[in-house]
């Protein structure tokens, strides 16, 4: 039977900037987006500012309602990327079974060194402390057999502290709590759960299986696996690289667009830093697609495969702006736009050539983005822009290391229960 | 209860062969402390000063103190003062 910690770095946006300001710890405060270019959202807030209500997502003006005298930073990525290196550097030094789930989360699969470190609750506790003392933060640990109850066991309670998910309390700590809670059952599960009359994961766990699956079929049986603890789902080791499956970049305008030149600009701006990244990891696509959301926060998604698989930013914008063309009916003016490629191969692939396309001018087009590459790394990314970006809006695209924080899917890597 | 404030200082550090740091000296305000030893260096955060890094544990003046290494990008030297500006 393995040995599981989650571990938890409680309110980490926030923590790390209490951190840094002495002088909010005592004081409700939040980590927020820029409301000048209108991202203003919450990312996170600490306990004093979530006991009066402020909540993740909300709307600055919204928490500001909620909690007035609320103190709201901006964020400080790189600053989350450093503290989320050294929480994994201390993980590290216990197994290299580590998973990451998102900057704050981990999961840890110690079987194979409490022999030498000791047991998962002693482990849990020693990297509790060890988390205070070098790095100023806090985290829960959850330990258990599997990775779903070791998250319950973080969630169980925060902050800075450990729970123990075993045989004897797992009735307790995870079968008692609303099937909501669970992994991978968001509104419309439960809600069709609740119907069936299923409303806590013990209730979940002793429904048959069989039912579960003709009910909600492969999902059903996953389900009745994570409630029972018989999630066999490895944690991955340290080094491993989740395959890509799409490279994307979306942006919140800084203001409304409502011209087709304005968004021609904006496809090319996206473009480029997709292109960028495509061929940084030596891919290149054929499927593009183009997700717009409208004022009213309404989106929309068209994509098409193309001819040739690409990582120039000229096709991917092109296509991306013929996609808007075709399918946008300015009912309502533009308030954000993603680009994304997928269907990725290679990009030293052999392909075949298109009739419709020239090469000479493809190499061109290619040697042209690497050029402006060039340029960018060595006298910055406003060194050189091209010259229908002077008829659009002035966005600056988030840094390289910004565009990959979010937690992966559990699925991911097509490990399905691992039962 | 006294203020602790974090305070940038300038060091003067050897690098070795082998990839280490070592601080020699420091300088607050307009005074400089010969470092006599090292006796400690691991990672630790000040929660009084507010920042995390490697905390050298160095003797100056026949006294113990904290020096801290911020390691980010590019690095700076902090210390736990009780004056937010040394005076000289």
């Amino acid at each position: 039977m393995r040995t599981i910690l989650h571990s938890d770095a409680n309110c980490f946006y926030a923590s790390v900037e209490m951190l840094h300001h002495p002088e909010c710890r005592n004081l409700p405060m939040a980590v927020g987006g820029d409301p000048e270019t209108r991202h203003g959202i919450i990312l996170t807030a600490n306990y004093i500012a979530k006991r009066s209500g402020v909540r993740t997502g909300a709307a600055l003006w919204e928490a500001r309602e909620a909690c007035p005298g609320l103190v709201i930073l901006p964020p400080d990525y790189d600053q989350y990327l450093r503290f989320s290196g050294y929480l994994r550097e201390i993980y590290g030094n216990y197994t290299d079974r580590v998973e990451a789930f998102g900057l704050d989360e981990c999961w840890l699969d110690v079987s194979e060194s409490c022999g030498i470190k000791g047991e998962g609750e002693k482990i849990a506790k020693e990297i509790n402390e060890r988390v205070r003392k070098e790095l100023g933060l806090t985290v829960s640990v959850g330990v258990s057999w599997n990775k779903i109850f070791a998250k319950f066991g973080s969630d169980y309670r925060k902050p800075d502290a450990v729970t123990c998910v075993s045989r004897e309390n797992y009735r307790r700590i995870v079968w008692e709590r609303p099937v909501s809670e669970l992994l991978y059952v968001g509104r419309a599960t439960s809600a069709k759960l609740r119907k069936l009359g299923i409303n806590t994961i013990g209730e979940l766990a002793e429904t048959d299986p069989d039912f579960l699956y003709a009910y909600f079929g492969k999902m059903g049986s996953t389900l009745s696996i994570f409630a029972n603890g018989e999630d066999r789902t490895p944690v991955s080791l340290i080094g491993d690289q989740v395959p890509v499956k799409s490279v994307g970049n979306g942006m919140t305008m800084p203001y409304d667009l409502k011209t087709d030149e304005e968004v021609r600009v904006s496809c090319y701006m996206l473009s480029e830093s997709v292109a960028r990244r495509l061929r940084e990891n030596g891919f290149a696509g054929d499927v593009i697609e183009l997700y717009v959301r409208d004022s009213e926060l309404h989106g929309l998604t068209r994509r098409h495969r193309i001819d040739v698989p690409t990582n120039i930013s000229f096709e991917i914008a092109e296509e991306a702006f013929r996609l808007f063309r075709e399918n946008y009916r300015w009912k309502k003016p533009i308030r954000g736009l993603c680009v994304r490629v997928s269907n990725l191969t290679a990009e030293k692939r052999p392909y075949q050539l298109s009739l419709f396309r020239s090469e000479t001018v493809r190499k061109k087009q290619l040697i042209m983005d690497q050029t402006v590459e060039k340029i960018r790394r060595r006298f910055g990314d406003d060194a050189i822009r091209r010259g229908l970006m002077a008829f659009g809006p002035r966005i600056t695209p988030r840094k390289r290391q910004e565009q990959v924080i979010h937690p992966l899917s559990y699925f991911q890597k097509g490990n399905l229960s691992g039962a | 209860m006294e203020e602790t404030y974090k305070v940038y200082v300038e060091v003067g550090v050897i690098f070795e062969r082998d990839g280490r740091i070592v601080p020699k000296w420091l300088k607050m305000g307009d005074v400089r402390y010969d470092i006599e030893r090292i006796l400690d260096c691991r990672r630790a955060a000040s929660m009084k000063a507010g920042g995390c890094g490697l905390r050298y544990t160095i003797r100056c003046r026949g006294q113990n103190a904290y020096l801290f290494f911020e390691d980010t990008e590019p690095g700076a030297w902090f210390v736990e003062s009780r004056q937010a500006v040394p005076a000289g």
